[in-house]
């Protein structure tokens, strides 16, 4: 690798400057769409309705109700990262050793319900699991007993494992086909079984993959604000949800801001993690 | 050329036809406000409840007028609000609630409507409605009425064995898990202070606390805080009782005859949504002839039909064929056999506020 890239004569002044005039839609992009709506949620989360400044909308993560929130909802989102990687940890290692044709067909698979809205997936299972739905019309003519999970936190649990696998999926099934087949094989030369060999050189080999498919459903289920709607029945408030209501019931942005502002601590402290262990950038790239 | 290939270039103009007219009016419809597709007689913005109207009316209107409707909807009048008040989009024709009206007029969003230019309205409303609009327009200078109507219990007939007649079933136990809540503040707190004997507008810190903790109470009963699913739901059989508005009680029993429609003993919300145009209006002359359009008897009696929401329309109403649902009870209650009847006040703030923040406390429970 190092060799090749000494090889390479410096790129003339001109390329240079076409490779910066070619960031410049990307630059735009982050500045119109990250940086300034950033800028805005701070400004807005810490200063109050006269526009004076104040912690206290960021504080107010500490009263009962929005505590309660918080706490819920990084509980069902670590159970559902949980139960997304070990659902897709096994699936991504078959996927590996499978030859390619097989594997882009079942990757296929696994993006092809990506193409539908997720509005209308979520929306689905509601119809699915439903009282009256579909899977307990099924569980009743089968006369078996019916499952009442709607409007419960395994409702939110299954909506976030359904709709974020394929984003745990991906980047493990990535990092394991980079995995140089020869390594294992000198594992198993060397004498160590399935399991030495799993433990010891393919899982942390894989560490970059575990890491960003962690940061890819745990952000999300994080912040979700629609699966606990659609799937808890309103019931269950996660902090996704009292956020989108101070902006869109209460009209009080100040407060919704100051409480994104404390979401985005959470994911910064889970982004430095995925820097920590993720140094060569492999897992990320989906 | 061959006969038969000299069809391809019309069909390939056809289907490219077709792709713009459906790229136009996807455009159309994510974009709300662009202005790129402007009938000959401009535009005007309408910003609705969902289901809220007969479409062939905007299309009628459209024909007749030559004025491009562009249309945009909101499930509650909390969502409206921030919309119209950051102002961002532009919208000509709205169409929110009473105690949101006086909000709105409280704030200076709202224009004076000219109604020499709206003569169906002054013509073909009802004088009551004029006058119950007078709560939240004291003047009526702001707002002409669209829809009105109580909330009530919509229950199904073979789930409940009680007598329904009071808002105090909705915390029996037997229905736990079979009950539907309205998923907005103010309609979900008039349950529990009307129960509690309350005024539905109060901000009372006590007589607030008490309906919040009445509503914790009935959290583990509830299957479900929703809006416009209620209606969905109730058909479905997928529980036995719903708080409802009673225009959805009409149609809701259309689709299903075991469902019946109840307005509690202890009193109830009786609500006008009216049209009104904001002060950034951009196409103020469009607004008023869309609003002139709809108080038409004939459109007034399309739009009940088809969204079964009683109608202020006098005129439209003696054009109604069937008797039964001229004097339906749900759809026309006579309102003085009823005991405590209100309808929502705007708070101010600091009201809005302690309602929200209870509000909070009910669904974090």
């Amino acid at each position: 690798m190092s060799k090749a890239v000494s090889k390479k004569t410096e790129p003339p002044k001109t390329a240079y400057f076409n490779e910066k005039l070619m960031t410049a839609p990307y630059l735009f992009w982050s500045i119109a769409f990250i940086i300034i709506p950033l800028c805005m949620i701070f400004y807005y989360g810490l200063t109050d309705r006269t526009g004076a400044f104040t912690l206290e909308n960021v504080t107010a993560i500490a009263t009962a109700e929005h505590a309660k929130a918080l706490w819920l909802s990084i509980g069902l989102s670590i159970v559902s990262t949980v139960i997304c990687l070990l659902l897709a940890y096994p699936l991504a290692m078959i996927l590996a050793q499978k030859n390619v044709s097989q594997q882009s067909f079942i990757v296929l698979i696994f993006i092809l319900p990506m193409w539908m809205n997720f509005l209308l997936r979520t929306l689905a299972w509601q119809t699915l699991l439903e009282k009256t739905g579909v899977i307990n019309s099924i569980l009743n003519f089968l006369h078996l007993p019916a499952l009442n999970i709607i409007n419960t936190p395994g409702a939110i649990i299954l909506g976030m494992v359904y709709n974020f696998l394929p984003f745990m999926i991906l980047p493990l099934y990535n990092s394991l086909t980079k995995i140089d087949p020869n390594v294992v094989n000198a594992a198993y030369d060397l004498g160590a079984n399935a399991v030495q060999t799993f433990l010891r050189v393919i899982f942390p080999l894989s560490i970059p993959g575990v890491i960003s498919g962690i940061t890819m459903v745990f952000v999300p289920a994080l912040t979700t604000f629609v699966i606990s709607n659609l799937l808890g029945g309103s019931k269950i408030l996660l902090i996704g949800n009292v956020i989108e209501q101070e902006f869109t019931q209460a009209s009080n942005w100040h407060l919704g801001s100051g409480l994104s502002i404390v979401l985005m601590i959470f994911i910064i402290i889970n982004m430095v993690l995925t820097a920590i262990f993720d140094k060569n950038g492999e897992g990320t790239a989906l | 050329m061959n006969k038969k290939l000299s069809f391809l270039p019309v069909i390939l103009k056809k289907s490219v036809c077709a792709l713009l007219f459906f790229s136009l009016t996807a455009g159309m419809l994510t974009a709300c406000g662009s202005s790129s597709s402007a009938g000959s007689n401009g535009e005007v913005v309408v910003y609705n409840w969902g289901e809220y109207i007969d479409p062939d009316a905007i299309e009628m209107f459209e024909e007749e007028t030559g004025i491009k409707v562009v249309y945009d909807e909101f499930e509650t009048n909390e969502i409206m609000y921030p919309k119209v008040e950051a102002g961002a989009s532009k919208y000509d024709v709205i169409c929110p609630s009473d105690y949101m009206i006086q909000k709105m007029i409280d704030n200076d969003l709202l224009a004076e409507i000219n109604f020499d230019n709206i003569p169906n309205a002054k013509e073909n409303i009802g004088e009551s409605y004029w006058e119950q609009s007078r709560g939240f327009d004291p003047e009526n200078k702001y707002s002409v009425p669209y829809c009105w109507g109580t909330v009530g219990i919509l229950y199904n007939k073979t789930m409940v064995d009680d007598p329904v007649d009071s808002w105090s079933i909705l915390w029996n136990e037997k229905y736990a898990d079979n009950i539907l809540m309205q998923d907005s503040v103010r309609d979900a707190f008039m349950v529990a202070l009307k129960l509690n004997g309350n005024s539905m507008n109060s901000t009372d810190p006590d007589e607030l606390a008490a309906a919040r903790d009445l509503l914790i109470a009935q959290k583990p009963l509830v299957q479900a805080y929703v809006i416009d699913q209620v209606r969905d739901k109730m058909i479905g059989g997928e529980a036995a009782l719903g708080v409802i508005y009673s225009g959805e009680a009409i149609y809701t029993q259309r689709e299903n005859p075991d469902l019946e429609y109840v307005v509690p003993k202890e009193g109830t919300n009786v609500w006008i949504d009216s049209w009104v145009i904001p002060k950034n209006a951009p196409n103020m002359e469009n607004a008023e002839k869309f609003i002139d359009f709809m108080c038409r008897p004939d459109i007034a009696l399309m739009n009940f039909e088809y969204i079964t929401y009683s109608t202020p329309n006098d005129a439209a109403r003696e054009l109604i064929e069937d008797e039964d649902i001229r004097n339906s009870p749900i759809a026309f209650p006579d309102l003085s056999q009823y005991q405590n009847l209100e309808t929502f006040n705007y708070l101010g703030e600091e009201g809005d506020s302690l309602y929200n923040d209870m509000w909070k406390e009910v669904k974090s429970n």
